[in-house]
């Protein structure tokens, strides 16, 4: 059950599933949808998806770092990250599963 | 950008499409992705990125306001993990 990975092949089968188009449109607007949402994020727009979570980019001042094998310090450059928030609508539903699932069996999450 | 301007730029792409439809194929990659993390699974979209979830052991917290201790139960969280495409995008020119 648990410790399986969903790739665009998934997404765009649930796209199939739902409207009535070919399975290589289905692929190609899974392909839009994130090309749409990475545009916005490149442009530094915040992209909000409501009952999913919001996208916005943060922007990271220099600091200095340290080659952890070496010891050597190093300047780490400015740079821009994405930051993923996920609503609450998300959270509350990742852990009612979990709670349900655990009067059966532990929950196996991945470990990163 | 929300959601509902991520819908109406598609169907602006898609003529040939109901917005009707367009909003659906929205909500099944959204509700897609969402399910899978519920399930425990990992979603990974190279060159976007990958969704996973971490479990956070049960823990004693502390009201901040009157520093009195509460149990906070074991949680999962949904986590994101910018791809290294879109990562070098956000930072070119920079």
């Amino acid at each position: 059950m648990a410790g399986h990975t969903v790739t665009r092949a998934q997404l765009s089968e649930a796209v199939y599933q739902e409207v009535g188009l070919s399975r290589n449109e289905s692929a190609a607007l899974v392909d839009t949808v994130l090309n749409e949402i990475a545009d916005a994020l490149a442009r530094g727009e915040m992209v909000k998806i409501s009952s999913f979570g919001s996208f916005s980019v943060r922007q990271k001042g220099q600091r200095i770092g340290r080659n952890p094998k070496t010891g050597e310090e190093v300047p780490i450059s400015p740079r821009k990250v994405l930051v993923f928030r996920a609503s609450h609508v998300l959270k509350d539903r990742i852990n009612r599963v979990a709670a349900a699932n655990k009067t059966r069996e532990p929950l196996k999450t991945g470990v990163m | 950008m929300t959601k509902s301007e991520l819908i109406q730029r598609l169907a602006e792409r898609n003529p040939h499409l109901y917005q009707r439809d367009v909003e659906l194929i929205v909500s099944a990659i959204f509700d897609e992705i969402s399910n899978a993390l519920a399930r425990g699974d990992r979603v990974e979209l190279r060159g976007f990125g990958a969704f996973s979830v971490k479990r956070r052991d049960a823990r004693i917290g502390r009201n901040p306001r009157t520093g009195d201790s509460v149990a906070v139960d074991e949680k999962i969280v949904p986590f994101f993990k910018t791809g290294k495409q879109l990562r070098e995008r956000l930072n070119q020119g920079a």
